[in-house]
This record gives structure tokens, C-alpha cells and sequence, in this order.
């Protein structure tokens, strides 16, 4: 009872306070932002209509600059619950082909981060020599090369989920690598001596001392990587033209001036990566918690 | 030569120089020193007289820079190789993700020993220390006195005569202390190895050990080595016995001595 108190004021409480202050300040903002439209109309129809005459129109627009949140959980609503998700206009069909993109990239970028690390830990000559690729990698903006990367795949014939895929893996790469190098890294010294007194190989350090000790550090940076995944596989739908997806929905929205599509779109995109993060975040509880016993 | 007179390590002239950003701070210098099969050798001063220092290059984990060690009749490195010692550390250095039984396997996995002779190998250790029954607790489970046995357990577990202890007790309270240098007395009295012990306690180096080399800082050198009386048999109250006494106030006399002239110097 007393643990069901304090989870709902220290837990809950808190949480219901920001989204009404978000709720109280969206709404401000509907009203502000979609009333010119109305006083236009209504200019061109030769009236005046009063303040209050105006607010109620501006959350009932068919396609207002500001979707009022009810019109945005509406279209959630029908697009998620009343479509089949083998339709083209079911939300979690076109959630489904992201997260398919997004999950690939996510496993080929952290393999890829993981055996970068391992290469650089165990290699002077590699880490001065390929880090600086890797920084500048990420300083390439990725709107710039999701349609190389696409174009280039297209052209040899790759299509479909990979090249979306490659966007995803480009940029769920770095932060595992950045994390996995430092959780290589920061095995205790003690440790290290320890195993140096045995004569371990460089094989029997990396599994028994060193990819433990790395894993708290991993998983901090495969809970980022997984958010980038996503978001790189939204972004590697953008410049093609892709038809399904979620960056084919906001694109599809933005060509149509549907925002209330965009902004359904963009919660959608922003519900899946919190249960991505979330899950990440449960298998390292889990993993970290049984490693030791506890 | 025989047995009794072989020496398991041989210093000579034995230097170590770190070179820093402010001048070279010499470690060690110029130690000279005999360790024989079967001694319980203790290294006694204040931080920064090199004990740690000395015992590190006899792992072969520093190297030093000048002068001649020999450990085992060969070169650190290659008794390290041969994994002529098992090297007890200030903290217990157990692997978190590992149960005690886990831990004490490291070394065994590592030289290649069967799985069956494994649980055998950490089934006598744990008792060595005794911490029979503990073998499936992880290390968090354990008091820090049960930890620091566990990573004996574990020096132990593998066939190396020689022990190389850094204060393996220094973090623990005096009530544990006592029982474990006991417990280690005994150890040392049924396994026979040759065992080399850092502290900084003057009853517990007087205590434990047949030679006690006192040591003084800056820069790091050997004041005296002395030669205990005392019987192997060695009770816990032989700490009052006025030969006992006579080793401390030796011991206490070389480091008063040995902190006058670093102060000198």
C-alpha cells in the first residue's frame, strides 16, 4: 500500500503534471496558430466573428497548421485499431516496415561498433589511424548521404529493406563503438595484473575480464544506438520516395498538407523508439542482474 | 647445491628508475637480496620504500632498470610464464560476475587444468582457507575478510611454490587480521611454499615470517634483513614474549634508522 503511494507521488505524479502542462500549452498554441485561417475564411465570408466564436473552430480544422491533440489521437485511433495492418493506410503496417529496417540496421550497426572496438583496443596503429574516420563519419549530416547510400544501392541492385537498413547501421555504429571501446577500457587494473600473472592470452583476457567489465557500457550505448536505428531507417525513407514507412507517411503528409498524418506519424515514430529504449533498457536489468548473481 | 639452499630469488644490484615529469624517482636501488626454498620473507616500510615496487618486478608485472633479478633460476618473465607464483593482491581482485567456485577456476581454465580436476583443485583450496560450502556465493555475498581468503583460495589453487602477497590484509580489521595470519601460518606450514609478504605492520611481519627485510623510501633500498628466532610453531601469543618483542624493536630501529638517512639524503 504504502509502495503504491509513493510510486504514484514520486513516480507518476510527476510524469501526469508535465504531459497537462504540455496538454495546457499545445492547446494555447492551436488556438493562436490556426486562428488567422479562421478570421480569413470568415473575412472573405464578410463577417467578424468574436474570439470565442473562433476558438472552438480552430481544433475542429480539416487541415490546421497546429493539430489539436484530440484530432491527432482520432487519427491514431482509426489508422492504428480500425485498419487491417495488411492495409496501406494502417499506421502500424507502415510502423512495421520501419521498425523491420530499424531493427536490421540496428543489429549489423552494433555488431559492426562492437567488432570496431575490439579492433581498437587491441591495436595502437588501428585507433590512431581509423578513429578519425569514424568521428568524421558521424559529422557527415545524414540527410546528406541517406540518398547517396540509397542511389548507390539501387544502382547494384539492392533495394527494398538494406539500403534503409545501411542508414540505420551508419548511424547506430558510433555510439556502440564509443561506448565499447571505453567499457573495453575500463576493466580494473587489478584485474588485468591478475590475469598478466597467469600468462592469460589476449583471447582469455577479452572474454573472462575485459567483455564482462564492457558490458554495463555497451548497453548504455545500445539503448542510444537503438533511438538512432530508428531514426536513420525514418530518414533512408525520406529521399526516395519510399511508399511505406513512417518517413513515407510524413512525406506523404507534407506533399498533401495533411499534418494531422504527420503529427500521428511522428507520435507513432516517437512510441516506438520509447519501447525500443525500454526494451533495451529490460535486457540490460536482466543481463546485468543475473552476471552477478543477484 | 641443495634444497635447502637454493635460492627461489636472487636480486643483485637491483634498480628501478620512473622517469617523470619531474625527475627521475628511483623505486628501487641497489637491492640486494636472497629469498631461500621454503622462507617466509617479510617486506616492511613506510609507502614509497619500494616493498610493493620489488615484489611487482618479481612478478614480472614492472620491469626493472638496472641490476639482476632471478626468480626460480630464470628471468621474472619466464617464471611468470611458467606460473612459478600466485600473486595475492591488496584487494581481494575477485571477478564480480563470478561465484567464488568461478573465480578460483580463472587460473585453472587459463593453464588448461580438466574440469574434473578443477572441482577438485577448488574444492581443496576453499577448505586451505576454509571456506568450504562458499564456493557457490558471489563475491558481494562475502565480507571482505571471506573475499581476501577466496583470492588466496585462488592463488593457491594452481601448483606454484612460490606466494607473492601486497599487504593482502591491510584493508581488513585487526580481529581478522589475526585469525587469517594465523590461518597463514599454518598454510604455509603444511603447503611448504616459499612465501614474500608487503606490510606495513611490524607485529605482523614479525609474526609470520623466518626473514623480515626492512626497507626505507626515496630511494627505495634494503636498511636490514632480519633473521627470526623464532620457532616455526608460533602461537598467537608469542607476540608477548620478550624475543618477540626484541624482533620488533629491531624492526622499528632499522625503519627509524632507514627514515633518518632518507630524510638525510
Amino acid at each position: 500500500m504504502r509502495a503504491a503511494t509513493s510510486l504514484l507521488r514520486e513516480r507518476i505524479l510527476p510524469v501526469l503534471v508535465v504531459v497537462a502542462a504540455i496538454l495546457v500549452v499545445w492547446h494555447v498554441f492551436v488556438v493562436v496558430m490556426n486562428a488567422p485561417f479562421e478570421r480569413d475564411q470568415a473575412a472573405r465570408a464578410g463577417m467578424s466573428p468574436s474570439f470565442a466564436e473562433i476558438v472552438p473552430r480552430t481544433f475542429s480544422q480539416t487541415r490546421p497548421v497546429l493539430p489539436a491533440p484530440h484530432q491527432i489521437a482520432a487519427e491514431l485511433w482509426d489508422t492504428t485499431v480500425n485498419k487491417a495492418i495488411t492495409s496501406k493506410r494502417s499506421l502500424i503496417y507502415h510502423a512495421s516496415v520501419t521498425l523491420s529496417a530499424a531493427l536490421a540496421g540496428f543489429v549489423i550497426g552494433s555488431l559492426l561498433g562492437i567488432g570496431l572496438a575490439i579492433a581498437l583496443i587491441h591495436s595502437r596503429v588501428l585507433d590512431s589511424s581509423l578513429m578519425p574516420w569514424v568521428i568524421a563519419s558521424q559529422t557527415v549530416p545524414i540527410i546528406a548521404i541517406a540518398p547517396m547510400v540509397i542511389v548507390v544501392l539501387n544502382a547494384v541492385g539492392i533495394t527494398g529493406l538494406l539500403p534503409k537498413a545501411m542508414i540505420s547501421a551508419y548511424l547506430s555504429f558510433f555510439p556502440v563503438a564509443v561506448g565499447a571501446v571505453t567499457g573495453l577500457r575500463s576493466a580494473d587494473r587489478l584485474l588485468l595484473d591478475m590475469m598478466r600473472t597467469y600468462s592469460a592470452s589476449k583471447a582469455q583476457i577479452f572474454w573472462k575480464v575485459r567483455w564482462p567489465s564492457s558490458l554495463p557500457y555497451v548497453f548504455a550505448s545500445l539503448k542510444i544506438a537503438v533511438a538512432a536505428a530508428l531514426v536513420g531507417a525514418i530518414v533512408g525513407e525520406l529521399p526516395t520516395g519510399a511508399v511505406a514507412g513512417l518517413g513515407a507517411r510524413l512525406l506523404s503528409g507534407s506533399y498533401y498538407g495533411q499534418t494531422v498524418q504527420i503529427w500521428s506519424a511522428l507520435v507513432m515514430a516517437a512510441v516506438v523508439g520509447a519501447g525500443l529504449v525500454a526494451l533495451v533498457g529490460l535486457v540490460q536489468s536482466v543481463v546485468l542482474r543475473r552476471m552477478e548473481g543477484r | 647445491m641443495n634444497a635447502s639452499t637454493f635460492s627461489v630469488i636472487r636480486a643483485r644490484k637491483l634498480s628501478l628508475v620512473y622517469h617523470t615529469a619531474d625527475g627521475p624517482v628511483h623505486a628501487l636501488s641497489d637491492v640486494d637480496l636472497d629469498v631461500k626454498k621454503g622462507d617466509f620473507v617479510s617486506f616492511i616500510g613506510p609507502s614509497g620504500c619500494g616493498k610493493t615496487t620489488f615484489l611487482r618486478v618479481i612478478a614480472d608485472l614492472e620491469q626493472h632498470t638496472s641490476g639482476e633479478i632471478t626468480v626460480n633460476g630464470t628471468t621474472p618473465e619466464n617464471a611468470r610464464k611458467d606460473r612459478s607464483y600466485g600473486y595475492v593482491f591488496q584487494a581481494a581482485a575477485l571477478l564480480p560476475w563470478r561465484t567464488i567456485e568461478a573465480n578460483i577456476a580463472v587460473p585453472l581454465e587459463i593453464m588448461g587444468y580438466p574440469e574434473s580436476k578443477r572441482k577438485q583443485r577448488i574444492e581443496q583450496a576453499l577448505a586451505m582457507v576454509d571456506l568450504q560450502g562458499f564456493g557457490r556465493k558471489y563475491p558481494w555475498q562475502l565480507s571482505g575478510g571471506m573475499q581476501q581468503r577466496a583470492s588466496i583460495a585462488r592463488a593457491l589453487a594452481f601448483d606454484a611454490d612460490l606466494l607473492l602477497m601486497d599487504e593482502p590484509f591491510g584493508a581488513l580489521d585487526e580481529i581478522v587480521r589475526d585469525r587469517l595470519n594465523e590461518q597463514l601460518l599454518q598454510l604455509w606450514e603444511r603447503t611448504g611454499k616459499t612465501i614474500c609478504f608487503v606490510t606495513h605492520s611490524i607485529p605482523e611481519a614479525v609474526y609470520l615470517s623466518t626473514h623480515i627485510v626492512v626497507m626505507s623510501p626515496r630511494p627505495g633500498r634494503v636498511v636490514d634483513v632480519i633473521t627470526s628466532p623464532l620457532p616455526r610453531d608460533r602461537p598467537l601469543d608469542i607476540r608477548e614474549t620478550p624475543e618477540f618483542l626484541e624482533i620488533a624493536r629491531r624492526v622499528r630501529a632499522g625503519l627509524v634508522a632507514g627514515h633518518a638517512q632518507g630524510a638525510d639524503a
